[in-house]
């Protein structure tokens, strides 16, 4: 039996890993914030509810799904915006798309006014709640909207765990980011499986495929193709860590983000020639 | 909407083309080498604007975005001449950017998930925002279907959107047919309920009751506007430039209006009450008096 240090310490390092994955919402966050500095915001005892899911009979939550706090990264003040993955599918509806809009904008605030303050979004999320459908869909426009205003001050870190992904109108937000973080476990596509099976028929694809799925749209592949700048285990620890270092990387030596790269990508597709 | 897209033919809206050939005057050069993305600069009110519609193209390298969808040439292009109105400002002139919005949805297919179509429209978001934030007034003209990421990325980072007053005018998350099955009813259950539920009609009247249009032109043939159309479509356009250069260069004024305040009132209580939480917050910074509170 091999008892060579560096097996065993890969070993316990095994052992000792705690899922990012398992994690709710709330739990991600604090495992992300340095310990002591969770300050939640709009949490569950200040009631915001959904006003439109009542109106179809489905029971609203508390705060909607998703869960924002302030606290530091390595002393370094920090917004996370957090989406649970449990509730309605991480859809966003109006109080839950205002929530993070909201908190970015505040943030865009400060840092307009030379207080700068790193804002973190932890995706899982199949896109808008088709019962609020309009409302949540102009939420994340003005999701897209703060992050492009907020990403000439601060690095804008994203995080795609899994095991929902990232879909709809907030893979454009992902795709938004400064940094993005994925895991293999990850997911980031603009329409479902199930939708493009929908729309354009199972022999363009079959959702029911999870191998083909990954092999498309997973984390592992995503950042082999340059669309996630790090890929993690799942890992609470190498996560966090992660985040921080993304929010202390110097920005002068930052490269552009791939949202801004035009020609780069124009290029890349002209190259694939007539129906790639 | 998807045996209509599929079809490559006759069932494909003509609107955007209409109102792109109609504003630009037909005549001037289009900038763009894709034949799906049209661009080009024409008189708008003293000024030159720059001009952007999506339009359909039965020839189009991609199968499914050969029916005015936006697919992934169609997103880089419409960043790349977004991108290169903001360039061209440096005499200080910031140009209006006029969006004809007749998007029936972004591509959905295999290919375009491998390549990056959520990144292809993220780009084109990314270019309207910016040249709104660099002060060149966005107007988002809806003179067909605005649907769901092709809207994102056509349109919704405009600070002013202004929309034709037709049937064939809508703004919603996702295709009817779509919505239905997903959340297992039928299409007739969803009209009903968009009848009781502002935000999950299709509609056009339906949309300004949420507060997010600067204006709702009505009476105005939308698919062959005569020269009267043409002159009060154009005074739209041009009040809706002034009053975006008068404002902010956010969206801040889709929560303003009295639709807003009465059907985002959710929206503007959340900001509200997290703008008084916000301070407070701010207390857990590590190693200060709110410390004791975690």
């Amino acid at each position: 039996m091999n008892t060579d240090a560096a097996a065993q310490a890969g070993y316990r390092r095994f052992l000792e890993r705690r899922s990012f994955i398992e994690m709710n919402a709330r739990e991600r966050v604090r495992a992300v914030l340095d310990p002591g500095t969770y300050r939640e915001m709009l949490g569950p005892f200040d009631r915001i509810k959904s006003p439109w899911l009542p109106l179809q009979g489905i029971v609203a939550q508390a705060d909607d799904g998703v869960v924002l706090a302030r606290g530091t990264l390595q002393a370094k003040p920090a917004l996370i915006a957090a989406i649970e993955s449990a509730y309605q599918g991480g859809s966003m509806g109006e109080v839950s798309g205002a929530k993070i809009a909201g908190a970015l904008e505040l943030a865009l605030e400060d840092c307009e006014q030379g207080r700068l303050i790193f804002p973190v979004l932890l995706f899982e999320t199949g896109g808008v709640r088709l019962q609020e459908a309009n409302l949540g869909l102009a939420a994340i426009a003005e999701i897209h909207a703060a992050i492009i205003a907020l990403r000439r001050y601060v690095p804008v870190v994203g995080v795609i765990a899994g095991m929902v992904g990232c879909f709809g109108g907030m893979s454009l937000a992902a795709a938004l980011c400064t940094h993005l973080i994925v895991t293999p476990q990850a997911r980031l596509g603009m329409n479902g499986p199930e939708v493009i099976e929908q729309e354009a028929g199972i022999e363009e694809l079959d959702a029911a495929d999870r191998g083909l799925i990954w092999s498309l749209i997973g984390g592992e592949r995503r950042y082999a193709e340059g669309f996630a700048d790090d890929l993690l285990e799942d890992d609470a620890d190498a996560i966090a860590a992660a985040i921080r270092k993304a929010v202390s990387a110097d920005p002068a030596s930052a490269a552009k983000p791939r949202s801004m790269q035009v020609e780069r990508y124009v290029e890349m597709l002209r190259k694939l020639g007539p129906t790639p | 909407m998807s045996v209509e897209s599929m079809s490559g033919g006759s069932g494909l809206s003509r609107r955007g083309r209409i109102w792109f050939d109609a504003l630009t005057g037909g005549a001037a050069a289009n900038l763009s080498s894709l034949k799906s993305v049209c661009v080009a600069d024409a008189a708008l009110g003293g000024e030159t604007a720059r001009f952007i519609a999506v339009v359909p193209d039965a020839q189009n390298r991609f199968p499914r975005a050969r029916g005015g969808e936006v697919g992934l040439d169609e997103g880089w292009a419409l960043a790349r001449h977004v991108r290169a109105t903001i360039a061209d400002a440096n005499d200080g002139a910031r140009r209006p950017i006029i969006a004809i919005v007749d998007v029936s949805s972004q591509a959905y297919g295999r290919r375009e998930e491998l390549l990056g179509i959520h990144l292809a429209c993220a780009a084109a978001a990314d270019a309207y925002a910016s040249a709104r934030l660099a002060g060149h007034p966005v107007i988002a003209l809806l003179v067909g279907k605005a649907m769901s990421g092709a809207f994102l990325a056509h349109g919704y980072q405009a600070n002013r959107i202004i929309a034709l007053d037709s049937p064939e005018v809508m703004v919603q998350a996702m295709g009817k047919q779509a919505a239905a099955r997903v959340t297992r009813s039928s299409v007739e259950e969803m009209e009903k309920l968009g009848e009781r539920i502002a935000p999950v009609a299709y509609d056009i009247r339906s949309y300004a009751s949420l507060g997010l249009l600067h204006k709702l032109i009505e009476g105005i043939d939308a698919d062959a506007p005569g020269r009267i159309d043409l002159d009060r479509v154009r005074a739209e356009l041009v009040y809706a430039v002034a009053d975006a250069r008068a404002g902010a260069a956010d969206l801040a004024c889709r929560l303003t209006s009295p639709a807003a305040r009465k059907t985002r009132a959710a929206s503007i209580e959340v900001r509200r009450r997290l703008a008084e939480q916000w301070r407070s917050a701010e207390q857990g910074r590590a190693g200060e008096p709110g410390d004791v509170r975690s």
